[in-house]
């Protein structure tokens, strides 16, 4: 008998790619799936049935800006009916008192709101999208008052790093039980925007002593999760928890990943919903199993004592920054090609460039 | 804290976490917002004592009955472990 992986506690759907803001270090691929490729409402019901009877315990709704589907609460009440614990990660653009009554109602858990900074000014900016800010914190008022559980997640760069503390002040302010405070990570959008947004050494450091000592203040009232950028870490992250140990993504036309950034990869033929079973692919398919682990591990890894803990990094960053998704990550101090972290690096200290902002066509050629 | 407040004190899970039996794994599991886990065999009794309404002591002295153990060890176990979870944003207390 054939060993099989432990099933994935966390199942990610990219409802769809469409979103009404144009952040540039939007985490869905470079290459925007359209609104008629996407999964049908039976398709993603018969999704959900299979991630429950697979052994997935919560569900994230997401995107793009999961609520331009109109079927969300559709696909909320079945998560529930089916015992998973439902996340919605939106831009609360879209979200108003109808809205968020049907979520509710359909039994949504909880909700992830970006913001894209402390303030209008630099948030509508970045977003790319005029009064965005405003209607974040109506929406965040209104989840609240909902009695829904709320997260207030902020993604920082040299932009707005320095209003870490204010973007900590407005957590507290809601009551959120958590906020995110995460650094950019640099795939697709990002790395493309990397000269634009990568902060400096010293803009990180003042970030992350804001962040342990509001952490200390608040313990037992408010969780702040925190991300750091691999550029400046020692070790890389344990990323999602191992290529497909924990986590499974699908993008909305139904290609099933390992992580949303997974379909960077060139030379993986991505298994499709339409075509074969979770179960099959998460069991059996070549592209999960490729990484799954240590077995395909290359020096240092292969004799580390973290080999099982961050899992060799990261397979996107490896392959972004090395060519070759099969490396040790670059962000680990003991990787052959550290080196790349530094030079990056020193992006940070020149005057940043402009931002390409994430759209459907976008002129990539220029830039890269 | 002196211990009698400390054993007043009742702990319940935050909004947006729960705690139920995952038959595909047959075992509890904790989910919230990017935490999923599963506690083990001594977590699982306490929190499925966990109900809004019973305090520290109540739950100690459940436990205490059911496993035969010195009231005062099993408080401060428990104890340790809510706090553990407090600080996770798993619970309240
Ligand atoms: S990161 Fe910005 S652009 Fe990308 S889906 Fe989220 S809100 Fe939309
Ligand atoms: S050598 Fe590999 S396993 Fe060891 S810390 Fe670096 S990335 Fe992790």
């Amino acid at each position: 008998m054939v060993n099989l992986p432990d099933p994935p506690m966390s199942l990610l759907l990219e409802l769809t790619h469409r979103c009404p803001l144009q952040c540039p270090y939007c985490s869905n691929p470079l290459k925007l799936e359209r609104a008629g490729a996407e999964l049908s409402t039976d398709e993603w019901v018969s999704v959900l049935d299979q991630a429950a009877a697979l052994g997935v315990l919560q569900v994230h709704f997401s995107g793009g800006e999961p609520m331009a589907r109109p079927d969300l609460p559709d696909l909320v009440r079945h998560a529930a009916s089916l015992g998973l614990y439902s996340n919605l990660i939106t831009s609360a653009v879209l979200l108003n008192p109808r809205t968020l009554a049907a979520l509710a109602d359909a039994g949504l858990d909880h909700v992830q709101i970006s913001f894209q900074d402390a303030d209008a000014e630099g948030a509508d900016r970045i977003g790319n999208y005029a009064g965005g800010h405003a209607k974040k914190l109506a929406a965040a008022e209104l989840v609240r008052d909902a009695g829904l559980a709320l997260t207030l997640n902020f993604v920082v760069h040299r932009h707005n790093i320095a209003r870490v503390p204010q973007m900590i002040a407005m957590g507290e302010a809601f009551g959120a039980g958590r906020i995110e405070i995460a650094n950019v990570q640099y795939y697709g959008w990002g790395l493309l925007n990397r000269a634009a947004l990568l902060p400096t050494r010293a803009e990180l450091d003042a970030c992350t002593a804001a962040v342990f000592a509001a952490r200390e203040r608040l313990r037992g009232t408010m969780v702040i999760d925190y991300v750091v950028p691999d550029y400046y870490a020692a070790e890389p992250k344990g990323c999602m928890g191992g290529w497909a140990r924990r986590f499974v993504n699908i993008s909305p036309a139904g290609r099933v990943l390992p992580c949303h950034a997974a379909e960077t990869l060139p030379a993986f033929a991505w298994p499709s919903i339409r075509e074969e079973t979770l179960a099959d692919i998460w069991n059996h398919s070549e592209p999960f199993a490729r990484y799954r682990g240590t077995h395909w591990m290359p020096e240092p890894c292969k004799s580390c004592d973290r080999r099982e803990i961050d899992w060799g990094g990261c397979r996107c960053q490896a392959f972004a920054l090395t060519g070759d998704a099969g490396r040790t990550d670059p962000a680990c101090e003991l990787a052959p090609d550290h080196a790349i972290m530094a030079e990056a690096a020193q992006e940070a200290e020149a005057p940043p460039p402009a931002f390409v902002y994430r759209r459907v066509g976008a002129n990539l050629g220029v830039m890269a | 804290m002196t211990e009698t407040a400390q054993a007043d004190r009742v702990p319940a899970f935050r909004r947006g976490t729960k705690f139920r039996f995952d038959t595909v794994r047959a075992a509890w599991v904790v989910l919230g917002p990017e935490r999923a886990f599963l506690p083990d065999e001594q977590a699982v009794e306490v929190l499925k004592l966990v109900d809004g309404a019973r305090s520290l002591g109540a739950i100690a002295e459940d436990l205490c009955a059911r496993f035969n153990a010195p009231t005062d060890l099993v408080m401060a176990d428990v104890a340790a472990l809510l706090q553990d979870l407090a600080d996770k944003g798993v619970m309240t207390w």
